[in-house]
């Protein structure tokens, strides 16, 4: 598989993900300027995290302008899988390619630890590799992570299972004092309804290598790969 | 416009007569403002050294590893493979001061830039803070800017901070202390270097805009403090990590191509100290065009522009003909670029603007031949009172439960989890042992190997012996290492001292430098970079001592490496190394009896080698589960730290303690040296105490993982009297806990 990694200016998760496709499942990579416009011979797309353009205005609000975006979209359009990751899922949100808006932590700072989420919906190409209502762990680097959306736009998501993972207790429990960020309805990560476009606050590229002590989120990247048909 | 240099202005720009003088005859004439300025600049403590520099001469900085020692950005230690480790730890105390977020952000990035200057990529941060006591409202104000201020910067950068150290001492209200180490990676034949070789080479400036921000700088950080200091806000300069983001990237692609020949950043005294010293360092001059130098505002004379500490710019020398490959990079990466002048073979460093020379200067008696000066030092006349502690007066402790949870509560102690979980500290999938154990561990990608880094100094002890004290944060530092499975390979230093006008603060300096050259030259541990950071001092009151290290230690392999929390019930409990009456200058003290008075712990170098080397040898034959050293509140809060600090899961222990004649505070909270409490599966007891005794340590087992609470039995096997009964829970809480809720008061 070819996995092209989009680097904006202020991505700073980039080389992570490339490491994790290229060396830790053996895959082609491709760095991806974002003043670039066409996403030949691409097979998935990685927004990684970072801070894209520092983070001014807004979260990814200056990103979504770049040209690669418009090659995102359109690759999305047909059908392409997008994985967007913290920084990346921001700017997935800014775009339009998925639904809401990410607000301030509720606790006002950066938090960077490990968490727990919950695979709620096991039947996407992002999670296919997991047992549904399989808990992982996975940590979070973030200031603005607190993801809000309408109520109405809530509703649809859950009606057509878009939320893929929700922050939950090491034992699977959706709770308040699981929540690291005030997300609603404990949303650590969503997909759009056409199920290609995956954004999620979590790192897995974090944590997909025993030297690092946990491999939980390299069940993403396998599920991505078995989507594709890929053998590792 | 010619203006007439007053004794005023003299005064003004903190330079003595003497030293005006001197700068009259290197001229040959009298200096114009701007040469008056930049002189000033870089003849300035912060710049020149000039009380530390026949000092740090004593230092030990070289070894077989070592690849670039003091004098260039930053330190070069060879790892093997073909990679190299360049490191440095540099202060940004009097800006954290004046205005707590900006002055550590620009700390960060600071250090950061003397790092990716030389051709390395940062991996990791980490930083040691100084603060004054949490119950006022202006220290929780600093606390958290610095915090926020390091997060902002680092986490945006995507280096991640994955260690360091806080203290609390109400020495530092005044004048807390921010010292940021970071450390990069690098292929061992693509070392850059800050020289302006070869002339004719074109002179290029690249990175953010030149503004009035930050002039004086560096003068700023070489005076002492007084109530008038918040005014010197607009001395502190602003940082942008976008901005710098983009010239580390830059950077790394301009020196992956063949067109540099040296490269410096502007970091105090900017485009004055980057020019003067790349010139020095070739033994060139430099013409230098201000007309084309990036400005924010129009209107700049030559004198800010060449005195402002406007951040994240940097000044590259180029190979002829390579300018537009190095414009086009820059511009790639949507930086600022322009070449300013070229390298001459004049030895001068000529200034001009609009056609007409502002400044005409030497640029080796810019650089180097600043003033020199061996200032008077002795012991101050209230030493004695210090370490004369009488013991006697002093009541063995009664409640110990009670005195181990208010050390697990003091601020020193306290886990730091509120302050590093607003760092980015797992960004570059780097990072093994994440912060909250003896030493951060990251791997090397591509290599077996992994890197250990910790930053240490007790400035009680410096306070109350710094040659004893210095010698023992070298031991420390070195033991942390150890800890961790790692060989100490170098150190950089960041001494942090009151004014060096004084003779007894320039004894506490003299002594510290002794005291790390003795250790430094025992253990083999060559400094390769430092910083001297004087003048902490605010109406007159200096802050302790502190020599801060940061040492950096190597894993050859990374599946070796160790960390401090216990793994499993059942476990043995096992000390190495023998526990003294150490009261003096423990945290005990402070806290129980709010003494800061004694002589620090007794340190014995062969003893505390023959420790680390058992502990590294038991580690690397995989006979351990854990290891911690015992330092701050003694046996008691290490085993507690061993209970509880582990990422996933907490342990209980029972212990017992035989203490013959001593005191029992000092066996549980004194602070002797050389010990490490390590846990393992029982069936390796022999292997582990048949390897200490051959390396002549004491080695005994003092207890087992398990159970709910922390118990110490203190007697003989008889005795039932649990002297420590606590639930995990409990001290977990408490110990966890405790900086959250002292910094959520309003």
């Amino acid at each position: 598989m070819n996995v092209g990694v989009i680097v904006f200016p202020g991505s700073n998760c980039d080389h992570d993900c490339r490491h994790v496709f290229q060396d830790v499942l053996g895959q082609s990579v491709q760095m991806i300027w974002h003043k670039e416009t066409s996403l030949t011979g691409i097979d998935a797309v990685i927004l990684p995290g970072g801070f894209s353009y520092g983070d001014y205005l807004r979260t990814g609000a200056i990103a979504r302008f770049s040209p690669v975006m418009r090659a995102v979209k359109a690759f999305a359009k047909d059908g392409g899988a997008v994985i967007g990751i913290c920084n990346g899922f921001q700017i997935l949100l800014e775009a339009g390619l998925l639904p809401g808006a990410m607000l301030r932590n509720k606790s006002l700072h950066f938090i960077c630890k490990d968490v727990y989420v919950k695979v709620e919906n096991a039947a996407t190409a992002f999670t296919e590799a997991c047992e549904s209502g399989q808990v992982l762990k996975i940590p979070v680097a973030h200031a603005d992570g607190n993801y809000y959306t309408d109520p109405v736009t809530l509703a649809a998501m859950q009606a057509n299972a878009q939320i893929v993972l929700r922050y939950c207790t090491p034992e699977g429990k959706v709770t308040p004092e699981a929540n690291p960020n005030g997300s609603l309805d404990n949303i650590a990560g969503i997909i759009n309804p056409e199920g290609n476009v995956l954004g999620m606050m979590p790192h897995p590229e974090r944590c997909a290598e025993d030297i690092l002590g946990n491999k939980d989120g390299k069940l993403i990247f396998l599920s991505l790969l078995k989507a594709m048909k890929v053998k590792v | 416009m010619s203006l007439v240099i007053t004794k005023e202005l003299i005064a003004q720009h903190n330079l003595t007569d003497d030293e005006f003088k001197k700068i009259v005859e290197i001229l040959g004439r009298e200096p114009n403002l701007t040469e008056l300025g930049m002189f000033s600049v870089m003849w300035s403590e912060h710049c020149s050294y000039k009380s530390s520099r026949v000092h740090l001469k004593k230092l030990p900085t070289t070894g077989p590893r070592v690849i670039q020692g003091p004098g260039e950005n930053a330190g070069v230690v060879d790892i093997g493979d073909g990679l190299c480790v360049v490191f440095k730890m540099e202060s940004h105390n009097h800006p954290s001061f004046i205005e707590p977020y900006q002055g550590a952000a620009t700390g960060v990035g600071g250090i950061l830039r003397d790092v990716f200057t030389m051709g390395a990529r940062p991996i990791a941060l980490l930083d040691s803070l100084r603060f004054g006591g949490l119950d006022t409202a202006k220290n929780r104000h600093i606390v958290k800017g610095v915090v926020a201020g390091i997060a902002g910067y680092g986490n945006c950068m995507g280096v991640p901070t994955v260690g360091g150290e806080v203290v609390f001492n109400d020495i530092y209200s005044l004048n807390p202390l921010v010292n940021a180490f970071c450390l990069g990676i690098a292929q061992k034949d693509k070392i850059f270097l800050g020289t302006a070789a070869g002339v004719g080479n074109p002179v290029i400036y690249f990175g953010s805009k030149t503004g009035r921000d930050g002039i004086h700088g560096a003068t700023m950080a070489s005076d002492s403090f007084d109530d008038q200091s918040e005014k010197k806000r607009p001395t502190v300069q602003v940082g942008d990590p976008f901005q710098e983001k983009l010239l580390l990237e830059a950077c790394l692609e301009l020196m992956a191509g063949d067109l540099l020949v040296g490269i410096q950043d502007m970091g105090a005294a900017g485009l004055t100290s980057s020019s003067c010293e790349m010139a020095s360092r070739a033994g060139n001059g430099i013409d230098l065009d201000l007309t084309h130098v990036p400005r924010r505002e129009p209107g700049m004379t030559p004198y800010e522009l060449m005195l402002s500490e406007s951040q994240e710019r940097m000044l590259m020398v180029a190979k002829a003909g390579k300018e537009e490959e190095c414009i086009r990079i820059c511009k790639k990466w949507d930086l600022d670029v322009a070449v300013v002048g070229k390298v001459t073979g004049s030895g001068i460093l000529r200034v001009l603007d609009q056609g007409k020379v502002v400044a005409e200067i030497p640029a080796k008696s810019l650089a180097d031949d600043g003033p020199r000066y061996e200032r008077p030092f002795s012991p101050p006349g209230y030493q004695d009172m210090l370490t004369n502690l009488n013991y006697d007066a002093l009541p063995d402790v009664k409640d110990a439960n009670a005195a181990l949870l208010a050390l697990l509560e003091s601020p020193t102690i306290a886990s730091k989890r509120w302050v590093y979980e607003q760092y980015d500290h797992m960004v570059r999938t780097n990072t093994m042992v994440r912060p909250g154990s003896d030493a951060a561990v990251v791997r090397i990608k591509g290599t077996n190997k992994a890197v250990a880094m910790t930053v240490d100094c007790n400035s009680r002890y410096c306070l109350l012996n710094p040659y004893e004290g210095a010698r023992l944060a070298v031991a420390e530092a070195a033991r942390n290492l150890a800890c961790s499975g790692a060989e100490p390979i170098g150190l950089t230093d960041c001494l942090n001292f009151g004014n060096p006008e004084r003779p007894d603060i320039m004894w506490q300096f003299v002594m510290a430098i002794e005291g790390m050259k003795d250790a430094c030259e025992h253990f083999k541990i060559p400094i390769v970079s430092g910083n001297v950071s004087f003048y902490n001092e605010t109406n007159g009151l200096s802050i302790y001592p502190t020599p801060m290290l940061g040492m950096v230690g190597l894993i050859e392999s990374a599946d070796k490496t160790m960390t401090q929390w216990f793994r499993e019930d059942g476990d043995d409990i096992i000390l190495l190394g023998a526990t003294r009456e150490d009261l003096g200058g423990s945290e005990y003290l402070k806290v129980q009896h709010s003494r800061e008075q004694g002589s620090p712990p007794y340190l014995n170098l062969e003893t505390e080698q023959a420790v680390q080397s058992c502990v590294l040898q038991l580690i690397r034959s995989g006979l351990v589960q854990s290891a911690h050293d015992c330092s701050d509140g003694g046996f008691a809060v290490a085993l507690a730290e061993c209970c509880m600090s582990g990422p996933d899961q907490t342990h209980g222990a029972v212990v017992r303690l035989t203490p013959g004649r001593q005191r029992i505070d000092s066996m549980l909270f004194g602070e002797s040296q050389s010990r490490i409490l390590v846990s393992a599966k029982p069936a390796q007891r022999q292997a582990i105490l048949d390897q200490a005794q051959q390396m002549g340590v004491p080695a005994g087992v003092v207890g087992a993982v398990g159970g709910a609470s922390l118990v110490i039995y203190v007697g003989d096997e008889r005795s039932t009297t649990k002297t420590i009964d606590l639930p995990v829970a409990t001290i977990a809480d408490r110990w966890g806990f405790s900086l959250e809720r002292r910094l959520s008061q309003e």
